[in-house]
């Protein structure tokens, strides 16, 4: 586990601190502290409706634009507050990369998907620089071999889990320091769950992934810490190994077991 | 409070590992203290009937290693159903050594017939009782999840220990004060030795116990690592 900290870098890429988020009047998180460990894979765990999608939107400001949404706490990467005025969101977002449940490739060619944040960050100095990181995201996304010879056939042509590796491999072209993943999987078939699967593991050497799965053994399977959410509290959290074999709170044990009162 | 699983017949599963258990355990127990009642008594029908039974005792192991996996595979257990369901598997290769000792038992009690009469038996009911006790006591702990209990059978065993070890020096006495009594004596002892092996394998499932309930390996208090 990397609790240390390499070239002085915090060993979290995340610290989340006292975060309550409100809808209007309807509060769907208290008080969650949570670290989120530099380059593991965190997974957020509960039933539906416990607050573990706001909090992973919270992570780079998705829930901004939702009409009467309010917060309190802090939510620091690598030592920042995101939420400090001056913080650029557009910027931030570059930073902390999404990918959705569906896949949402853009009604573009794969290579134009690919190429689309590198171009509006202006992330790179010519045609060859800009080829160089269509390549090389797509090859991290474990995606490169089947379709080089395609790059100019739409995004949408590919099948469901190519497109959903697709949007991994646009997600990393900005260079992220933070993967945020919502059931990635769920509009899968069991081979290329596996293949996203794979894909997380290898990319955990480059980006810290948080992940919201409601596949109990795609968290066990993926991550290296599990946080467990009910009705808007942290419940529990840990080594994702101590979480599936010895859980410390009754009410982890009861929803992992499928024993939920 | 403990729920039951949402889904039903996942508890039902559990529940049937759980009665198959129960009945080798209690199975297991009789057997070994049938074996001893042989042993001191002589009865050679009794013998034959408990070295007959021990392929009952396997194929019960056999059936809860087959429902186990298959439980593994298809509900993919977690947390302490998965630890539930790794301590079934570990309790029943206990018994089924336990079995074995029973059926070692019954064998020279057959063998004991052939030879000059022996003082020592008398005294192995009782190892026995402390280890059929111990065995009980472990399944109930078990059952109820009590680790209290469970760490009461562990230390029970250097109990046995003790008493095998002071059964070994009066075993001793009667083979120097006669040689004729070397071959019956032999005997016994092996008996008394499976006698106490069962109570190490109650023991072990003590520590099984432990951990299923816990969730942390268990510390052997005499241990200092």
């Amino acid at each position: 586990m990397n609790t240390s900290g390499e070239e002085g870098r915090p060993p979290y890429s995340f610290a989340v601190e006292g975060l309550q988020l409100f809808y209007g009047e309807k509060q769907v998180l208290f008080g969650i502290d949570l670290t989120i460990p530099d380059r593991q894979v965190t997974a957020l765990i509960g039933p539906s409706g416990c607050g573990k999608s706001s909090f992973l939107r919270c992570l780079n400001r998705m829930n901004d634009t939702i009409p009467g949404m309010a917060r309190r706490g802090r939510v620091l990467l690598r030592g920042s507050d995101i939420y400090d005025k001056d913080i650029d969101v557009v910027q931030l977002r570059s930073q902390v990369g999404m990918v959705f449940q569906k896949p949402t490739p853009f009604p573009k060619s794969i290579y134009e998907n690919v190429a689309y944040g590198p171009r509006i960050h202006n992330l790179y100095k010519d045609k060859t620089h800009l080829d160089e990181i269509v390549h090389k995201s797509l090859r991290r996304a474990g995606l490169l071999d089947e379709v080089k010879d395609r790059l100019d056939q739409p995004g949408t042509s590919l099948s469901g889990g190519q497109q959903q590796r697709l949007c991994i491999a646009r997600a990393i072209a900005v260079n992220p320091q933070v993967i945020l993943m919502d059931e990635p999987c769920s509009a899968l078939d069991p081979i290329a769950t596996a293949r996203v699967e794979e894909l997380i593991d290898e990319l955990r050497a480059r980006y810290t992934i948080v992940i919201v799965t409601h596949s109990l053994h795609q968290a066990a399977r993926v991550s290296q810490k599990t946080a467990f959410f009910h009705m808007g509290y942290l419940i529990e959290t840990g080594p994702t190994g101590d979480i599936f074999t010895a859980p410390q709170h009754e009410k982890t044990q009861e929803y992992i077991t499928g024993r939920f009162g | 409070m403990t729920y039951g699983h949402i889904v039903k017949s996942y508890d039902e599963d559990l529940k049937n590992l759980n009665a198959k258990l129960f009945e080798m355990a209690e199975i297991a127990g009789r057997q070994l203290e049938h074996a001893v009642a042989c042993l001191i008594e002589s009865d050679d029908a009794l013998a034959v009937q408990i070295i007959g039974q021990d392929p009952i005792v396997d194929a019960l192991e056999h059936d809860i290693d087959t429902f186990a996996i298959r439980m593994i595979a298809l509900r993919q257990p977690v947390a302490k159903d998965l630890r539930n369901i790794v301590a079934v598997l570990k309790i029943s290769s206990h018994l089924e050594r336990v079995a074995d000792y029973a059926r070692n038992i019954a064998k020279r009690a057959l063998e004991l017939k052939a030879m000059p009469q022996t003082q020592g038996a008398k005294a192995l009911s009782r190892l026995v009782k402390t280890a059929i006790s111990m065995m009980q006591d472990v399944m109930r702990a078990y059952e109820n999840g009590d680790v209290v209990l469970a760490m009461d059978v562990w230390q029970r065993d250097l109990e046995l220990d003790e008493m095998y070890t002071s059964y070994l020096r009066e075993i001793l006495t009667y083979m120097m004060e006669d040689s004729r009594q070397i071959g019956p004596c032999t005997q016994l002892l092996f008996a008394a030795k499976n006698i106490e092996r069962a109570g190490d394998h109650a023991a072990d499932i003590a520590e099984i116990v432990h951990y299923y309930v816990e969730g942390t390996p268990f510390k052997d208090p005499k241990s200092n690592h």
